[in-house]
Order: C-alpha cells, then sequence, then structure tokens
C-alpha cells in the first residue's frame, strides 16, 4: 500500500491563553530582538500512513488530527498533506 | 464498600488515595492497572494523580485510550461514583465525561500549596457533607490546572450548578474560579486539588474526609 507522509499543526485556539508564549516573547526582548508582538506556540506532528488513495489517507488523518492529536475544546488543527504517495514496502 | 482506584503507568497518588480510604477511613480499596476491565464488586472508582503514560501529548490524552477506562466510562453512565484528582480531573475532560479542559497555569508555575475552596455541593453526591457555601482546604499541586471553556459553556455549567468548588483565591487563572467540577447527574466529580492529602491529621488538614466518606452514606 502507498506511504503518504503529512504534517498536523496544532496550535491553541486564539481566545486560549498561552502563558508558555507569553514567556518566549519576553525572553525574546531579553535577546535584543525588539518588536516580537505576538508568539504563540503550537505543535508540529509528523506522520506517515498507508493508505489505499490519498482520500482515504486524508479521512485517516482528519480523524487522527480531531480526536487524538488535538484537543478541539482549546486548540485549531491543520493537517499537510503530501497528495505524491511512496510506493509501500 | 470496595472502592477502586485506577493505575496508570505514571500514577502517584494512587497510594495516598489507598491510605486515605483504607488507612483513614477504612474503606476497603482495589487497585486497578490500566490494561485490565474487571470493575465487578467496586462500588465507586476514583482516577488519581501523577503523570499518567508520561502525560505525553496532552495531560490525560493517552490515558482517555486505557481499556479500564471504557469500564470506567460505562461505569459512570450507568451512575456510578467516580472521582478524578487532579491528572484524574484531566483525563475526565479527555474522556468527555467532564466538559472543558485543563491547561497550563496562567503564570507558568507548578504550585504547591494549600488551597481555600468555596464548596457549592449541588446535586454532586461525593459533597454531599459539605454545607453550602462551605469553605475547606486542600493542598494543590499542579502545573497545569488552569480551567478552560467558553463563555457560553461557563454560563451552562454555573446554571446546572455543576461548578461545585471554586478557589477562594485563585492560583492559576482558571476561568470562573473553577477548582472542581461535577457532571450533570453529579455522580463524577474531577477537581484539581487533593482531598486525599487532606485526610491524615499527621499531614494538616483533615477537611477531606468528608469527601471520601460520603461513600459511607
Amino acid at each position: 500500500m502507498p506511504v503518504y507522509s503529512a504534517r498536523v499543526l496544532v496550535s491553541l485556539r486564539p481566545s486560549v491563553l498561552d502563558p508558555a508564549g507569553e514567556a518566549t516573547r519576553a525572553a525574546a526582548a531579553r535577546l535584543g530582538v525588539a518588536g516580537v508582538s505576538r508568539l504563540r506556540i503550537g505543535k508540529a506532528v509528523e506522520v506517515e500512513l498507508e493508505a489505499p488513495d490519498a482520500e482515504a489517507a486524508r479521512t485517516q488523518l482528519e480523524l487522527l488530527s480531531d480526536r487524538l492529536l488535538a484537543n478541539p475544546v482549546i486548540e485549531n488543527w491543520t493537517l499537510e498533506l503530501n497528495a505524491d504517495a511512496a510506493p509501500g514496502a | 464498600m470496595t472502592l477502586g482506584v485506577v493505575v496508570f503507568p505514571g500514577s502517584n497518588c494512587d497510594r495516598d488515595v489507598q491510605w486515605a480510604a483504607e488507612g483513614c477511613l477504612g474503606i476497603p480499596t482495589r487497585f486497578l492497572w490500566h490494561e485490565q476491565r474487571d470493575l465487578s464488586g467496586l462500588d465507586a472508582v476514583v482516577i488519581p494523580g501523577g503523570f499518567s503514560y508520561g502525560d505525553y501529548l496532552r495531560c490525560g490524552a493517552i490515558a482517555r485510550f486505557a481499556p479500564v477506562l471504557e469500564e470506567v466510562k460505562a461505569f459512570a453512565e450507568r451512575g456510578g461514583p467516580v472521582l478524578g484528582i487532579c491528572n484524574g480531573f484531566q483525563v475526565l475532560t479527555e474522556m468527555g465525561l467532564l466538559p472543558g479542559a485543563l491547561t497550563r497555569n496562567q503564570h507558568l508555575h507548578f504550585l504547591c500549596e494549600p488551597a481555600e475552596l468555596v464548596v457549592e455541593p449541588g446535586r454532586c453526591s461525593w459533597l454531599q457533607g459539605y454545607g453550602h457555601g462551605q469553605r475547606v482546604t486542600f493542598p494543590i499541586a499542579h502545573g497545569e490546572g488552569r480551567y478552560q471553556a467558553d463563555p457560553e459553556l461557563l454560563q451552562r455549567l454555573e446554571q446546572n450548578g455543576q461548578v461545585v468548588l471554586r478557589y477562594a483565591r485563585n492560583p492559576n487563572g482558571s476561568v470562573g474560579d473553577v477548582a472542581g467540577l461535577s457532571n450533570a447527574t453529579g455522580n463524577v466529580l474531577g477537581l484539581m486539588p487533593h482531598p486525599e492529602r487532606a485526610c491524615d491529621a499527621t499531614t494538616g488538614s483533615v477537611d477531606g474526609r468528608t469527601l471520601l466518606a460520603s461513600l459511607l452514606g
């Protein structure tokens, strides 16, 4: 079966406070990088998945993103799917 | 009366709960390893504090898929009393037994200190021994205890009387000062503070005894 690679980006919803991002923003100023007006920390999850075709891969990755990788109560996610599959083993 | 205490890899308050229930109150306990499914003979279940599965991904996110929790969920849906303490509260929200989520403390510090709480027992079976507006002190020990819910959800929870424990002085930025929540029917309680660490007089407060003693009727 072909292997699809994808990246899922998980970010805190805009309404959710990101204290770690705020602390990092303060450190940026101490480094001497001025003018950082916004800094939010999320996660990037790299996934490789076997699926019969790109559509099936997308369906599975959406389920994975929505039900495990992100908690929709506090997080948003976006999926970047590389539609060019590598041949399976 | 037997109390089940769930044990995940990374749980670290399981024995505290056992001591509080069995050692201080005489309530027999049984540990439930995360891979097992047998809840027979149990009258209530506690999901204790700690760092289940290392809290990888998010606190409670991996624990949600533990075999034992499928049974705990069914037990709760049949009306069985379920208590989630600290990491257990985080697990209950990830499982969908309680709404909202718990996120990083407002000032990033891991907080380890006594916290004064205001109890509004409502329908919550675990809190019926406390008076309306009673103040109690339980220790808190968490880095990710800031309760998060959107304003509509919080308003609904307030109207339903599900916000059963509030911080007298909000330590972590939780919306609505929420320290503990019950489900709509009152049999499930999740709270960040540790009532099991307030049961033995040698460690200070015994305000938590009333909560666990609710099991004795």
